[in-house]
């Protein structure tokens, strides 16, 4: 079992994802983000799990719905608020948005908005790794909508071939956009899908955060001693609509949200700490306040920050240093 | 930021080899000099790639740096923008340009963007080699010539050796490029003879050659057609005009410099390509060379391309759908006349 400075870590990054979305959604409202948000309320559980499991060389690689991944791996809060508003100071200098990162100083391999095709760049950084016999393991994160992608299965195939050191984390909240997973796929559970390609697949409880961490960790050592991949479906919900623009129901029902609404990921954690007496109620309002004030910051900072001069950088588009090896 | 104009040797001399061979060269160079350069591709290591151009490297290399692959083009892509990102400098090799479409995304909207989007911070350096050309026999699905769609994407650099000495010049020097590289090799040029020098010998990307230098016309051209555009040159100088030859070599980024200098002598021009006439290559050079020099020119840039067609399986079909030398040499001395 994790010990109480772990769990409350845990606790402390979810509520850091929550009060990232929270903050973006606010200024999205307010017309201050070029862009919508895409939330990643609800699926905390996931992004903080997992990167909590993993090892600083580790490398994770991300999509559309990304920002709690990039928390949770250790992005800079500004930087990646700047990002979203188009701002030089942004990871990405304004030019790709929260949809278009990549710092590999975080061990973030990158995500873009072309759903699951950064799935095989994880796969591709675990094939580097087994070539040079380095540590690091990668993750794939994807939604549920990325498992009926052929690129994605095209990748996981390689995986069990060469049994790469790979973890692949579906998030899978039900919904593909708007379309439901019933009305996209004949099975039950995508996790099936692995067997298909030798090896591992697990469909767990993607809103306990404990378990998803354990589940990570065993996945990714599993791969670091050269057993191969593994598939995680964390089973999950997504609180809002898929983008700033969609209510979230009319595809789905209000008594939906709300059922799964009770299954906060961070009241559970946040739960189980105060039941184990590890964590009083004040001290979570505490952490928790402490947390949103630090993103209230952030905003004002990012909102002030300057915006990229209106001119087209060509020199931008082409690496220049030629690199020898 | 000036550009080399020469290109680099280091070298003891020089050995005749095919194209075709020469690849292998700089593949075997690189290999053997930068360890994180490794190959793979749809068998392209224990049958040495459908056009030889990999043979041997696997018992040079071994299994780990020369990977024969499932048939998954975009993942194939997508694994090594992964591979380029966590470090390594993939070369993969994609059997016919007709199965570019397949890995398109990987290629223009990943790999081609990835710097830019990243704010500049992760570059990705693959090269994608691929076989262009239209042949008899290949038909609509083996026998594309689909380089000049890859033009308008940002980010990406585009080669298509002619030479033997360039084809090893330029894919050293695309595999040391820390950008993108789609390196297009024509189906005509594989087997053609020719020296290529020893040792570190790198043909810097964006830099054309003039192949052979001429006063009357200027024929802008790359990959295979260079064969007919020569040949097509040798029989105009018997009617006393006289051809120079640009030879591309880039596609992107495209040597505007030198076209625009043998232009601006010659003061005709004529686009070649074995590409379609239609939004191509061709209808780029075109318009860069009359907004630069419509007031020089004696006439009109004259495009030769092939019809907009779906490339056709049979002999007759194939000559009349790819501009052959009649059709350049007819359409030069229409131009010559005016």
């Amino acid at each position: 079992m994790l010990n109480t400075a772990k769990r409350k870590e845990m606790l402390r990054t979810m509520i850091k994802v929550r009060a990232f979305e929270e903050k973006l959604n606010d200024l999205f409202q307010k017309k201050a983000m070029f862009g919508n948000p895409h939330s990643y309320r609800g699926q905390e559980a996931i992004a903080v799990g997992v990167c909590s499991a993993l090892e600083k060389e580790d490398l994770i690689a991300s999509y559309h719905r990304g920002t709690g991944h990039i928390v949770a791996k250790g992005a800079d809060l500004y930087r990646l608020m700047c990002e979203c508003l188009g701002r030089l100071d942004g990871y990405s200098k304004g030019r790709g948005g929260k949809m278009h990162m990549g710092d590999l100083s975080f061990g973030f391999l990158g995500n873009t908005g072309t759903v699951g095709a950064t799935v095989p760049f994880a796969t591709g950084a675990a094939l580097a790794a087994k070539i040079r016999g380095s540590r690091e393991v990668a993750v794939g994160f994807m939604g549920d909508g990325a498992m009926n992608q052929g690129v994605v299965h095209e990748a996981m195939n390689f995986a069990g071939l060469w049994k790469l050191p790979v973890v692949y984390v579906i998030e899978n909240n039900l919904y593909a956009m708007t379309v439901s997973m019933e009305r996209s796929v004949a099975i039950k559970q995508l996790a099936e899908r692995a067997a298909a390609y030798g090896f591992e697949g697990k469909a767990i409880d993607g809103n306990d955060a404990e378990l998803v961490f354990d589940e990570t960790q065993r996945a990714a050592e599993k791969a670091r001693k050269g057993g191969g991949a593994t598939l995680l479906e964390c089973m999950t919900y997504r609180w809002d609509g898929h983008f700033g623009g969609d209510p979230g129901v009319g595809y789905r029902t209000r008594e939906e949200v709300e059922e799964w609404k009770k299954r906060c990921p961070i009241m559970r954690l946040k739960k189980k700490l105060i039941a184990a007496g590890e964590l009083t109620e004040a001290e979570y309002e505490k952490i928790s306040a402490a947390v949103y004030q630090e993103l209230e910051e952030v905003a004002v900072k990012a909102q002030a920050a300057a915006l990229p001069p209106a001119e087209a950088e060509m020199d931008g588009v082409y690496a220049r240093e030629v690199a020898h090896g | 930021m000036a550009k080399p104009m020469e290109a680099s040797v280091a070298t003891a001399g020089f050995k005749e080899m095919r194209v075709q061979e020469a690849l292998r060269d700089a593949l075997r160079h690189e290999m053997a000099r930068d360890k994180r350069v490794f190959v793979m591709g749809e068998d392209v290591a224990m049958f040495g790639g459908a056009y030889g151009v990999t043979r041997g490297l696997l018992q040079e290399f071994g299994e780990q740096r020369v990977r024969d692959t499932p048939i998954s083009e975009a993942a194939i892509v997508g694994l090594a923008i992964g591979a380029a990102i966590n470090g390594m400098r993939p070369i993969v090799e994609i059997q016919f340009c007709d199965l570019l479409p397949l890995c398109m995304d990987q290629i223009v909207t990943h790999a081609a963007r990835y710097y830019y989007q990243t704010g500049g911070k992760i570059p990705v350096p693959i090269v994608v080699r691929s076989k262009f050309g239209t042949r008899a026999g290949g038909g609509p699905s083996h026998s594309s010539c689909n380089h000049g769609a890859f033009i308008p994407f940002p980010g990406l650099k585009i080669i298509a050796p002619t030479t033997p000495a360039d084809a090893k010049g330029l894919l050293l020097s695309a595999i040391r490029d820390p950008n993108p590289v789609l390196c297009f090799e024509s189906h005509h040029l594989y087997g053609v003879k020719g020296p290529v020098p020893d040792g570190d010998y790198t043909v810097p990307i964006g830099v054309a050659a003039v192949r052979r230098a001429g006063k009357d016309l200027t024929i802008v051209t790359c990959g295979g057609m260079i064969l007919k555009v020569e040949e097509a040159a040798e029989r105009l100088k018997e009617k006393k005009i006289d051809v120079e030859i640009i030879d591309l070599r880039s596609l992107a980024p495209l040597d505007k410099e030198t076209i625009l200098k043998s232009v601006a002598k010659t003061r005709r021009a004529m686009v070649v390509d074995e590409g379609p006439i239609v939004g191509g290559l061709v209808a780029e050079l075109a318009a860069m060379i009359q907004e630069n020099l419509f007031s020089d020119l004696k006439g009109p840039v004259v495009r030769v391309g092939a019809h907009h067609l779906p490339p056709p399986h049979s002999g007759p079909l194939v000559d009349a759908m790819v501009p052959g030398v009649e059709k350049i040499v007819g359409e030069a001395l229409r131009l010559v006349a005016r």
